[in-house]
Order: C-alpha cells, then sequence, then structure tokens
C-alpha cells in the first residue's frame, strides 16, 4: 500500500505508484464482488417470468418494466410505501434525538450508579426479538396500539445502539471545549447544542442511516402488529408476494429494488455529513 | 453482581478530569444537576424500560414455567434450565455460535478496517467505491442469501466454477455439514462489512490530521502510523465494533435461517434458530425463554468483561 492510503493528512499530489495502481484494481474488484448481487436484483427485475432454476445470466433475454407494473397492481403500493417512510422517519428522528440526549449524559454528567444505567441500556440488547414478541404484543394490546402507526413506532424510539455510538462519539471529544464553554457560563443545555452536537455530526448521521435502515428493513414487529394490509410495511407487502401463488421472483425482485433505492438516497445523501469530520467543525 | 462492579464498568473514560477531589456542590445546584440528568435520559430511558426491560422480565416469568402459547401456564420451576443445561442440542448450538463469531468477526474488522483507510485516502470515484461497498449493507437478507446459496452452489456455483479453473475440486458449501458454517460466515462478513467501513471512517475522519504530519516529520513510515496514531485514536470506534458485532454475534439468526435453516444435519443450528424452533415449531415458549435468558446472560459477562478490559487499549480524549 502507498503512503497516501492511510490519512487525511496526505496534502501532497497523490503520485501514481504501483501500489496505488494494485489498490484501485483490488477495490474495483472488491467492489465488483460486493455490487454483483444488486445487479443480478435489477435484471431479474426486468426478466418477466424469470425463475430460479434457469442459470441467472446478467443480460435480460426480453426485457420490460411489466414485473414492476405487475407489483404496483398486486400491492396497495402508494400507501404502503407511505406507511413505511412514515414510520421509519419518525422512528429515525425520535431515535436521534433521545440517543444524543442519553449520550451526553454517559459521556459528560457522572453521577453515582450512571455505569450500572449504562450496562442496563446494554443489556436491552442482549436478548433475541423473537422471545420479546409474545409479551410486547399483548402489553400492546392491552395499550389499545394493535394496528397503529404508534404501536409500529413506539419500540423503535429508544435505541441503545444509538447511545453507544454517539457515546462512543461524545467521548473523544476534547474537555477543553466544554470547559472553555462552562467559564463562559454555559449550562449543559448550551453545550449539548452549541458543542457538542455540532462536533459529533459524522456519528449522528451514520446513526441517521442505520436508523432508517433498521426501521425500513424491520419485518418481524410490523407484521405482527400492523394487521390491516393497507397498514402494511413494504418488507411484509413483499414478504406476501412469496408464495401468494407460488413466488414469481420477477416481481419480488423489483419490489426488492423499490425497496432499496430510498435507503441508497438517504446513504449517498449522508456520506457527506459522516466523511465531513473535522474540517467542518472547528475542532483543530 | 455489585454496584461496584457495575460502576467501574462503564464509568470508564468518562469521567471529566479534575472531577475528583472537588468538593460536594451546593444541594441546590445538586438539584439542578439530577433534574439536567433526568430530562437527558427520561426520554430513552422510559421507553426501553416500556418496551424492552418489561417484555424481557416477562419472558424471564415465562422461562419458569411450560406453556404452548395457547393454553394456560404451568409451573414448573427452573426445570426448563435444568434441562436445557444438560441437552446436547442446546451445547451444539453454543459451540456453532462461538464457531461462528470466531471466524466473522476477525474477517469483518480487518477487512472494514482496510476499506476504510482505504477509502480515507484522497483517491478519485472513492465515494462511488464506498456506495459500493455499502450496498450489501442495505439489501435484505434473503436477497443476499438467494444470491450466495447460487454463487456457493456446488454444482454450478460461480465459486466453485473459478476454483475448478485452478484445478481445485470446490467443497459442497452449503449442502455440506462441514462448510455450512463457513459459507454463513463469508456470507455475513461480506454483507456487514461496509457497516465496520462506515463507522471506522466516522472514526478516522475525527482524527486530527496535525498528527499525522507530526508523525511524518518524526520519520514515522505507513506501518508505523498506523500501530502509533490511527488505531490507538480509532480503538473507541475498535472498541464499539467489537462490543456490537459480539452482541449481535451471539444472536446471529437471518442469515441462518435463510441459508441453511439450521442445515444439513443441525450442523449451523445456532442458538436463536432454536429460540426460533422451540417457539414457533415445537410450542414450548417456555424453553425459548429459558433459553433465551441463558444467552442474554452469557452476552451480558462477555460485555462486562470487554468493558473492564477497555481501559487498557481504549483512548479516548
Amino acid at each position: 500500500m502507498t503512503e497516501a492510503t492511510i490519512a487525511p493528512a496526505a496534502r501532497r499530489r497523490p503520485r501514481i505508484t504501483l501500489g496505488r495502481v494494485l489498490l484501485y484494481v483490488l477495490l474495483a474488484v472488491g467492489a465488483l464482488i460486493m455490487v454483483f448481487p444488486f445487479i443480478w436484483t435489477i435484471v431479474t427485475s426486468i426478466t418477466p417470468g424469470a425463475t430460479l432454476t434457469t442459470t441467472p445470466r446478467l443480460i435480460p433475454e426480453n426485457p420490460s418494466l411489466s414485473p414492476y407494473l405487475e407489483l404496483f397492481s398486486r400491492v396497495p403500493f402508494g400507501r404502503v410505501i407511505l406507511n413505511s417512510l412514515l414510520i421509519a422517519v419518525v422512528s429515525t428522528l425520535l431515535q436521534l434525538v433521545t440517543s444524543a440526549m442519553a449520550a451526553y449524559v454517559f459521556a459528560r454528567m457522572p453521577f453515582r450508579g450512571r455505569g450500572a444505567i449504562f450496562v442496563l441500556y446494554l443489556a436491552t440488547m442482549m436478548i433475541p426479538f423473537q422471545v420479546l414478541i409474545v409479551p410486547l404484543f399483548a402489553e400492546m394490546k392491552t395499550l389499545g396500539l394493535i394496528n397503529t402507526y404508534l404501536g409500529a413506532i413506539l419500540p423503535t424510539i429508544a435505541s441503545a445502539f444509538g447511545v453507544f455510538l454517539l457515546r462512543q462519539a461524545m467521548s473523544t471529544v476534547p474537555y477543553d471545549l466544554d470547559q472553555a464553554a462552562t467559564l463562559d457560563g454555559a449550562g449543559h443545555f448550551r453545550i449539548f447544542f452549541q458543542i457538542m452536537l455540532p462536533l459529533v455530526r459524522p456519528a449522528l448521521a451514520t446513526l441517521a442511516v442505520f436508523a432508517f435502515l433498521n426501521t425500513w428493513n424491520s419485518f418481524l414487529w410490523p407484521l405482527i402488529i400492523l394487521r390491516d394490509p393497507l397498514m402494511q410495511t413494504l418488507p411484509v407487502a413483499l414478504s406476501s408476494l412469496q408464495g401468494q401463488y407460488s413466488t414469481q421472483w420477477d416481481v419480488l425482485m423489483a419490489g426488492s429494488v423499490v425497496s432499496i433505492i430510498p435507503m441508497f438516497a438517504l446513504y449517498v445523501f449522508a456520506q457527506k455529513y459522516i466523511v465531513q469530520g473535522v474540517a467542518g467543525t472547528g475542532l483543530k | 453482581m455489585t454496584t461496584l462492579t457495575l460502576r467501574s464498568a462503564g464509568a470508564d473514560a468518562a469521567t471529566p478530569p479534575r472531577a475528583t477531589g472537588r468538593r460536594r456542590p451546593p444541594k441546590g445546584k445538586r438539584l439542578k444537576y439530577a433534574l439536567t440528568v433526568a430530562v437527558f435520559l427520561l426520554p430513552s430511558l422510559i421507553p426501553l424500560l416500556a418496551f424492552v426491560i418489561g417484555p424481557m422480565i416477562s419472558a424471564a416469568w415465562t422461562s419458569l414455567h411450560s406453556w404452548n402459547l395457547i393454553g394456560p401456564m404451568q409451573w414448573v420451576g427452573l426445570d426448563n434450565y435444568a434441562h436445557l443445561l444438560t441437552d446436547p442440542q442446546t451445547q451444539q448450538a453454543f459451540l456453532h455460535t462461538i464457531y461462528y463469531i470466531v471466524g466473522y468477526l476477525p474477517l469483518v474488522y480487518v477487512g472494514g478496517l482496510g476499506l476504510a483507510l482505504a477509502l480515507n485516502a484522497k483517491l478519485r470515484g472513492r465515494a462511488l467505491l464506498r456506495g459500493a461497498y455499502f450496498l450489501p449493507v442495505i439489501t435484505s437478507w434473503v436477497v443476499v442469501a438467494l444470491v450466495w446459496r447460487w454463487l456457493l452452489s456446488p454444482s454450478n456455483g460461480v465459486v466453485n466454477g473459478v476454483l475448478g479453473w485452478f484445478g481445485i475440486a470446490g467443497p459442497g458449501w452449503w449442502s455440506d455439514p462441514a462448510w455450512a458454517m463457513p459459507s454463513i460466515i463469508f456470507a455475513s462478513a461480506w454483507k456487514d462489512l461496509g457497516f465496520v467501513m462506515v463507522i471506522l471512517l466516522a472514526g478516522l475522519q475525527s482524527i486530527n490530521p496535525d498528527l499525522y504530519e507530526a508523525a511524518e516529520l518524526d520519520g514515522a513510515g505507513w506501518w508505523r502510523r498506523l500501530f502509533g496514531v490511527t488505531l490507538p485514536l480509532l480503538s473507541p470506534s475498535t472498541f464499539f465494533v467489537v462490543v456490537l458485532s459480539l452482541i449481535n454475534g451471539f444472536q446471529v439468526f437471518d442469515q441462518v435461517y435463510v441459508m441453511t435453516g439450521g442445515g444439513p444435519n443441525n450442523s449451523s443450528q445456532v442458538v436463536v434458530q432454536q429460540v426460533y424452533d422451540l417457539t414457533f415449531r415445537y410450542g414450548q415458549a417456555g424453553a425459548a425463554s429459558a433459553l433465551s435468558w441463558m444467552l442474554f446472560f452469557v452476552i451480558l459477562v462477555v460485555t462486562l468483561i470487554q468493558f473492564y478490559g477497555q481501559r487498557r487499549w481504549v483512548n479516548y480524549d
């Protein structure tokens, strides 16, 4: 590998070396392996009547968008996408807020028993969700939240993953910054909003991507809590295509493509912030 | 577990310097501090208590019963646990899960680190490359598993085809008990590389570039800078990736369920797959809850050990 691979510090002009060329080749081959299944998904989605027993080909025989049309006629698609978007957006926003606030306490506000509470947060990630479904469903029934957006969203608004991710990011912010702010008379709220949040923007963007990803792709809980077909989310609607009349792979793959697009758009958008880093934050 | 161990396990580096030896602040100030803590903490603590910890406790209660999800619960005390502890299938499932973690974690971390380093440098088209490596992360396991089952197909799969060019007879992959778990490990590492890459990239971005210049002026080469600057300063992100990968690795399920269903011959049966089978195939919700709590306990111990060990190698501030 070349010297230039390591550093944002490499400000000099990159030289063309053998190592650099090798790196490019390696990265490109790797990227092809990564993208291949996705290309295959797209090709299958425009090959009407595609089956999985035939050898997959990368150039479709009679490409057509009819699988997409069939997809849109099979499920109330507009409504389903709207359901998914609503749940994912609301849940992501709430997760960002609740996680950042808790992370600030775990990074900056010591008190007796804080370590134990942090372990309690982490513990919520340690039990398989499969075993929580039955009691959680019973709880939602008592609350009268079956078949409601609220019932789908509520269990996802707090995330130990998010708290942990942001705590790690906030822990690396130098204390000098908040000490200076404290001397200026700033309280915790101002330090949180004006120093911490801008400085951990890359981590916030990362969390936004993963929070959205998780709720957008979430299958088991929406399947159980949202019974009405008009309330269904995208993954649940897609799964109902599977086996309804023996699986139509072209239609299913069209659905997969549609479900990946918003996710990918968000990632491309957030990437700017994820990699913005030190340069834009005044921390130097 | 005493409060003391928990405190020191979580208190770690997030305590401000010079906090020790400070006098106790006056009462009004302490009350305000406590209120501030509450305002920051409760928006996440309340939902977690209501929708995760509550159901967890409920599952603990279920684990002391025999219950088929429909009929009445029958009290059996600790029988479920006693049975599982001696059950060879459960022991196998734990061993397979550990096998998965041991194979998966180094692969995904070293790969993700290499990618993050390469794609953090000024390369033409790096945004495109980052996007490409992230695609598997956002693709559903159903699609990924289908593709990998085909790629690794023993008779007409691409992988064995390529191996054939070099005169190597490829194994049966997911249809061979010896290769089912490695197949799952490869597919999982492939899918999660982009996740690790993004976390580590965010970490790399927050490293002060001046440090590299200083190291370079001192004549440090690429490897010296990697081990002397990058890895120590990346340690909070590494710690996060390792802790999280272990927590998730012990609960590996989706890929097993869609790729092998635990087979062939139970050779890739993992703990959560067994929780699933116990609940939804055999109607033994009590035993499933007990197994979940055993798994919980194992993960908790492993995580606490890591938090203990972190002050030896994790560098905050």
